[in-house]
């Protein structure tokens, strides 16, 4: 199958390189052939490699989807298009549809010199500044075929830079939609550039708007400059034919911060693949990580962080919750350079498993070259504190309940570091509702993501 | 209001309580004193239907029901209480959202519509005051990162909204300085009632100074082996638990 998905590709981008540089931007496809390239070399789709070791993408790209080479919006108008659930968010709300930026977004409203496009409009208008940026972050993930792919095929998505010293009060809010009437394979690259001193909230939601079996490869990069603070938000919420690849690769400068939490709240398959790089002295991160499972739906969650200078701290903390079928997969990464003294790491990955059927796979993976460096990481494989149940069933709490209690708490962990209070309220609920077996409560959503 | 007959039960095969024989009335406060190892702790959970220990023999009915036959939550809803010797540290579980759900899920046992929260409230607040317990606290994690008084007056608090027939408080004394105890011992008075019962498990007389028993009982051995009036207390205050142990290995 992989030399078919192979040729397959092959086929594809050849056929399809003059509409992919249609009226993209240059700094994209200046490095399409170079990318599919690397994507040849590296052997196609990730299958059995070290970095997907619990994961075969193989079976997902071996069915059949269309592509769309174009920006195709939905009659809809974008008003209606999507709701957000979350009351009291106050946001500015930017669509992306199958990964191409919607036309009718409204920026207006943005303070001066914060810029929220499309990256074919940044990658026309503000061209140097983009092509600084682009690919920067992404080569970290070097050996991720996926992310070779994602260069040579994502023809869209959305751009936001923060200028210098500038505090964006209100979040971005990005709203990635899936729609479609068959199949579909789709790509999506954004970039955010945070320059120096600047601070913003950026709240990424994944849907899918349909029934319908898609295949996203969504790429991130985010450029953090010195003394920028950057709060990353992604809940993904998605059906359960939707196979999900989404790379989020974050590049850090002096003092910098940034606190990044992935909600993984419904979806098919999702595969998050999270690098950071601590590139200036005095930079602290914070991962934060949380997956519901059941059913037969599979999550992946990779991290990689690369302590490149001395004096940088991380922090990282997953939490799992798998029942039915369901396969949870966590690998966590820290590499602390020859150089990188007085490195402060630590890392957890916690798990519940409610059924005998449910699986996780967890594996530490920490690479250090040096002495002067505290570094911890602990995983745990668990069920209820069986203790904590009969403490909550003795004050007249079911059975049931007092499971649901228990469970609740252990993903309020990662729940409660969400700042954003009205969207921490909703996450909150969402998650119980989610644990209930009960639909997340998106109350504009037709569709029901837990079927 | 309890009866407890001819009570066998053992943890991991091994026979802790071997015949228990024990009757509570409404009203009455039982104190029940015994060196380590006798089956104290054993008896209060197999009382409040810890899993992890098994009934060989006997009965216990509690206001006309078989206690054995209900699973922990619905003794609790029936009115039986513990207060825990080491109350369980829950990260996540707000105390006010953890009281909440126990008091609803009691009144749906009972037929009766759950409190609104304003209601709710307003009732908690009063049995915060009753206990002297601090607001913040309700907002905080159950137990967590709370001082051994604080968790113990936590136990208290809860006591005093969820109103039960029968308290167990099982070595509520522990750990606790001699101002802490006051304070708990305090707040067991004042939810006192001729309608409700207390069984003060304990290995010294320190509380029973505070909670005065009607009756006490001297366990050994897994077996009631001295049953008196409070004035026993003193005695094996003054004499510790030796002579009683002589007796009943001399019998």
């Amino acid at each position: 199958m992989k030399e078919k998905v192979l040729n397959d590709f092959k086929e594809l981008f050849q056929a399809a390189l003059p509409q992919l540089e249609l009226g993209a931007p240059q700094a994209m496809n200046q490095f399409r052939k170079v990318c599919f390239d690397r994507f040849v070399e590296l052997g196609g789709v990730p299958s059995h490699s070290e970095e997907y070791r619990y994961l075969n993408l193989l079976p997902k790209y071996g069915e059949d989807y269309n592509i769309v080479l174009k920006s195709i919006m939905p009659e809809t108008p974008i008003k209606e298009l999507f709701h957000c659930a979350v009351h009291g968010l106050v946001s500015y709300p930017i669509i992306a549809v199958n990964g191409w930026y919607h036309p009718e977004n409204s920026t207006a409203n943005l303070p001066q010199g914060v810029i929220c496009c499309s990256m074919r409009q940044a990658g026309e208008q503000y061209s140097e500044l983009f092509a600084k940026a682009y690919g920067k972050c992404s080569v970290q993930a070097e050996k991720d075929s996926t992310v070779w792919l994602n260069g040579a095929f994502a023809q869209d998505g959305v751009f936001i830079y923060i200028p210098k010293n500038v505090i964006l009060e209100t979040p971005i809010q990005i709203i990635n939609l899936l729609q479609a009437n068959s199949p579909l394979m789709s790509y999506q690259r954004n970039l955010i550039v945070l320059e120096s001193g600047a601070q913003a909230t950026i709240l990424a939601c994944d849907h899918t708007l349909v029934h319908e079996k898609f295949l996203h490869n969504c790429v991130t990069e985010c450029v953090v400059a010195d003394n920028a603070n950057l709060d990353y938000i992604q809940i993904q919420s998605q059906n359960s034919s939707a196979t999900l690849i989404n790379t989020v690769c974050t590049e850090q400068q002096a003092v910098s911060n940034v606190q990044s939490i992935m909600l993984s709240l419904y979806g098919g398959t999702i595969r998050n693949n999270q690098y950071l790089k601590l590139a200036g002295e005095g930079s602290h991160c914070d991962l934060y990580g949380c997956y519901l499972l059941g059913g037969e739906q599979c999550t992946d969650n990779f991290t990689r962080i690369d302590h490149a200078v001395p004096h940088c701290t991380s922090n990282e903390v997953f939490k799992g919750v798998m029942d039915g079928n369901s396969l949870g997969n966590f690998t966590g990464s820290i590499v602390v350079r020859p150089d990188a003294q007085k490195t402060e790491a630590y890392q957890a990955n916690n798990n519940i498993l409610l059924a005998d059927t449910a699986r996780i796979n967890t594996k530490p993976q920490l690479i250090i070259d040096n002495d002067d460096v505290k570094c911890s990481h602990g995983a745990t494989v668990g069920q209820i504190d069986e203790e904590a149940m009969f403490y909550l069933r003795s004050r007249g709490i079911g059975a049931d309940e007092a499971r649901m209690m228990m469970m609740a708490a252990f993903a309020h962990d990662i729940v409660r570091r969400v700042r954003l209070e009205p969207l921490r309220n909703k996450v909150a609920t969402m998650v119980e509702k989610r644990l209930r077996g009960e639909k997340v409560g998106c109350e504009s959503c037709k569709i029901a993501c837990n079927k | 209001m309890l009866k407890i007959k001819n009570l066998h039960a053992s943890v991991d095969g091994k026979e802790i309580l071997k015949g228990i024989n024990l009757e509570i009335k409404p009203g009455e406060v039982h104190a029940i004193m015994g060196p380590n190892g006798a089956g104290k702790s054993t008896l209060s959970s197999v009382l409040t239907g810890r899993e992890h220990f098994v009934v060989t023999e006997g009965e216990i009915w509690f206001n006309g029901k078989n206690l054995l036959e209900l699973p922990a939550e619905d003794r609790a809803r029936e009115g039986i209480f513990m207060s825990f010797q080491y109350p369980v540290e829950i990260p996540g579980v707000s105390t006010v959202n953890f009281m909440k759900t126990a008091v609803n899920e009691i009144r749906k046992y009972r037929g009766l519509d759950p409190y609104s929260s304003a209601e709710f409230l307003k009732m908690i607040r009063a049995k915060m005051a009753l206990v002297g317990i601090d607001s913040k606290l309700l907002n905080r994690s159950l137990n967590e990162g709370f001082s051994g008084g604080e968790k113990k007056k936590n136990e208290i608090f809860q006591m005093a909204v969820l109103e039960p027939k029968l308290a167990i408080l099982d070595e509520t004394d522990s750990g606790l300085d001699i101002d802490a105890l006051r304070i708990v011992a305090s707040g067991v008075n004042a939810l006192k009632t001729p309608e409700t019962s207390s069984i003060v498990i304990t290995h010294y007389q320190r509380l029973l100074d505070y909670i005065v028993p009607d009756v006490v009982h001297v366990l050994y051995d897994g077996r009631i082996v001295k049953t008196a009036g409070k004035e026993l207390v003193a005695e094996l205050e003054e004499k510790g638990y030796d002579w009683i142990k002589e007796e009943v290995n001399g019998k």
